[in-house]
């Protein structure tokens, strides 16, 4: 009876673990990017994934081709479209405009790079980006060096959420930057969403597990060998790393065991 | 050296007048002023330009990178690579630029299954299967330079023609009917007959029509440039043709190309000028192609670095024949060698754009992209007003082999597991 208890409190536990973002409540915690998929394979692969949340690129959808990346996009996902290709906040806030005349909701990923080999974000422009956009009544989700002043300077700036980087776009490299995330994640109120670099599922569950509300790939699902398995391994490790985190791990020791009190131990050889 | 008093041959014997000039670099000089009729009567008389002179009306730089890249590719020997260079190349993460060279030489022919590996890798890591299609218009084909392996040169008794804004906006909507959202602008070299409000003014039509609109004319100031990029071109490529001096001067007798430090430093200007992305490449052939390839691999690396903004990218071109114009003796590049190249650009610059050109055959083209091309044309036609058929035709700059339409080229891409992408960019 005990072990059934402990599983009706689990699943209850995960059905009632959804988050929010722009009025939208989701209980899906893993985003896919769509930039470097064939397109017949997007569907697949955010089905598999379980995915909520799906970025394109504004530049892409921006085509009058019959097969366009929007057609691609299962309905009843939320869109996020991102500003890839700004290089100042005045080019973001176009092309986020662009994205709500294309139809794309109010949701929008600034991303504004100045950087065409590592892709870093440039933290400068991306704050007065969100400034702006979030007074045009956007759900801006800021894509970001993990730099605790600037995340600070994105809350105020009215950002939804923060999206530092792991890693540089499409490395596949994993969380790099693992202990600047861990400080966002400490004192940022605001979800941390880890884009960027992740490039296996053990990584995406790890940044769960460390308390990021939701993470974020592409290039690791779009150049797999079996994209929707390895999309379907990524829906699951984003939950276990999640469940992991809501279970409150127990303490991990470097090195050695322990005994069970080194130091005052001998405390009780005088109660003996 | 003084800042001026040297004395530069700037016309042909006959005419010969010296001008007061002043150094640019170790290689180059600058005209300091010159009338009008001495410039103009220099220019269109052959040989009567020293190539390494800018004109007193050019933009001139003067950072030092003509000569960073010419001093690394004389210093290079392509025979001197051996394999086991290329194999300490090969398993490095990144490559640096004195190892381009490795990349390119015949050392490394019996690596290139292993270069194409990591070049698709490369590929599919920054770029996905996406692959991008565009088309050239030819807006004119009138040139004021000599170049002895083009078929616009002005030399040769090839059929004159200019579109007019009626016949423009018809062949726009020609090539925007089949499906087309990037479109490339070429004219020939003649700042005259194609002034900068000429093209400014296709520019501008195009951008109504497509998304993405590029210009391959001469290289020009960056005034210029900013005055396109304002009429709606983002993007400009420019052929250096090639990178050796010599060779150089022997093949450009005449006309404001001749000059060849003033084209080198065109992708700057035109970066300055506001435009979003640059194409290099020399037309492998002219002279020895893995100097050449060398040269444009640095030549774009050191613009990246100066400029980390810039949308890079290389253009792929063979010699091919032309009508009017002579082949030179240049070694023949086998399409085994091209391969080797167009890997080599892929592996040293991961993120940079690479398009192969319609001189190239369908089945070559195919298979490089899936290697690692990110751009292909299609429906291409080289005349003036050919989409359109209109009476007042052109001649062609050159012969391509690859004739397929978009419909059949994104075709011929999906059968290959990519996927067509009219379009990736927002005109902001």
């Amino acid at each position: 009876m005990a072990d059934i208890k402990a599983q009706t409190s689990a699943d209850a536990a995960l059905a009632a673990d959804t988050w929010t973002l722009g009025g939208k409540e989701f209980s899906s915690r893993f985003i896919l990017g769509s930039g470097k998929f064939r397109l017949d394979v997007v569907k697949a692969a955010v089905e598999d994934a379980g995915a909520q949340i799906v970025t394109l690129a504004v530049r892409r959808a921006n085509t009058n081709q019959e097969d366009s990346i929007l057609d691609s996009i299962p309905e009843g996902v939320t869109l996020l479209p991102n500003t890839s290709g700004a290089r100042t906040a005045e080019e973001a806030v176009r092309i986020a405009r662009l994205a709500r005349e294309l139809g794309c909701g109010d949701f929008v990923k600034v991303e504004v790079i100045r950087d065409a080999r590592y892709l870093l974000p440039d933290n400068a422009e991306t704050v007065r980006a969100t400034d702006m956009l979030a007074s045009e009544g956007f759900t801006v989700l800021p894509y970001m060096y993990p730099d605790l002043n600037v995340a600070r300077d994105l809350v105020s700036a009215g950002a939804a959420a923060v999206m530092p980087l792991g890693a540089p776009i499409g490395s596949n490299r994993g969380l790099v930057t693992r202990d600047f995330i861990r400080i966002l994640i400490e004192e940022i109120d605001l979800p941390v969403i880890v884009d960027a670099g992740i490039g296996r599922p053990s990584q995406a569950c790890e940044a769960m597990e460390m308390g990021a509300a939701a993470v974020m790939a592409n290039t690791a699902v779009a150049t797999a060998g079996n994209i929707p398995l390895m999309a379907r391994a990524f829906g699951d490790a984003v939950r276990a790393g999640r469940a992991g985190f809501l279970a409150g791990p127990g303490r991990v020791l470097d090195g050695m065991g322990e005994a069970s009190s080194p130091l005052t131990g001998f405390l009780e050889e005088e109660a003996r | 050296m003084s800042a001026a008093g040297e004395k530069v041959v700037a016309a042909a014997p006959a005419q010969a007048a010296e001008f007061e000039a002043v150094p640019v670099g170790r290689r180059c000089r600058r005209i300091l002023s010159m009338d009008e009729e001495a410039m103009n009567q220099a220019i269109h008389t052959d040989f009567g330009l020293d190539p390494m002179t800018f004109l007193p009306d050019m933009d001139v730089l003067d950072n030092g990178m003509f000569d960073r890249v010419l001093d690394t590719v004389e210093a290079y020997d392509p025979d001197a690579v051996t394999a086991a260079d290329v194999r300490r190349v090969l398993d490095a993460d990144v490559v640096e630029p004195a190892d381009f060279g490795v990349l390119v030489a015949p050392a490394a022919a019996p690596f290139l299954e292993e270069m194409a590996e990591r070049a698709r890798a490369e590929r599919v890591r920054w770029f996905g299967t996406n692959i991008q299609f565009f088309t050239p218009l030819y807006l004119a084909n009138y040139c004021e330079n000599r170049c002895v392996y083009c078929g616009f040169n002005c030399e040769s008794g090839i059929h004159r023609a200019r579109l007019n804004e009626e016949q423009t906006i018809a062949e726009l909507d020609a090539i925007a009917a089949t499906g087309q959202e990037e479109i490339l602008l070429l004219t020939g070299e003649d700042p005259v007959t194609s002034d900068v409000d000429y093209i400014a003014r296709a520019c501008e039509l195009a951008a109504e029509r497509f998304k993405n609109v590029g210009i391959e004319v001469y290289p020009a100031n960056v005034a210029d440039y900013a005055r396109l990029r304002e009429a709606g071109a983002d993007f400009v490529t420019v052929f250096q043709e090639t990178y050796d001096p010599s060779r150089y001067a022997k093949l450009h007798v005449c006309g404001r190309k001749r000059i060849m430090p003033y084209r080198f430093e065109a992708q700057e200007r035109a970066l300055k000028g506001g435009m979003r992305g640059v194409a290099f490449a020399p037309l492998l052939g002219l002279s020895e192609f893995r100097h050449d390839a060398l040269a444009c691999a640095l030549h774009a690396y050191y613009v990246s670095r100066a400029y980390p903004h810039a949308e890079i990218s290389f253009s792929c071109p063979r010699l091919r024949p032309a009508a009017g114009a002579v082949t030179p003796n240049g070694p023949h590049v086998t399409e085994a060698q091209l391969l080797q190249v167009i890997c080599a650009y892929r592996i040293f610059m991961p993120f940079a754009g690479i398009t192969v050109s319609s001189r190239e055959s369908a089945r070559f083209r195919d298979h490089v992209a899936t290697i690692t091309a990110t751009k292909v044309s299609a429906g291409v036609s080289t005349g003036i007003g050919e989409h359109t058929h209109q009476a007042e035709e052109g001649d062609d700059q050159f012969e391509i082999d690859d004739s397929r339409t978009l419909a059949q080229m994104c075709q011929a891409m999906r059968n290959m597991g990519l996927e067509p992408v009219m379009n990736d960019h927002v005109l902001v």
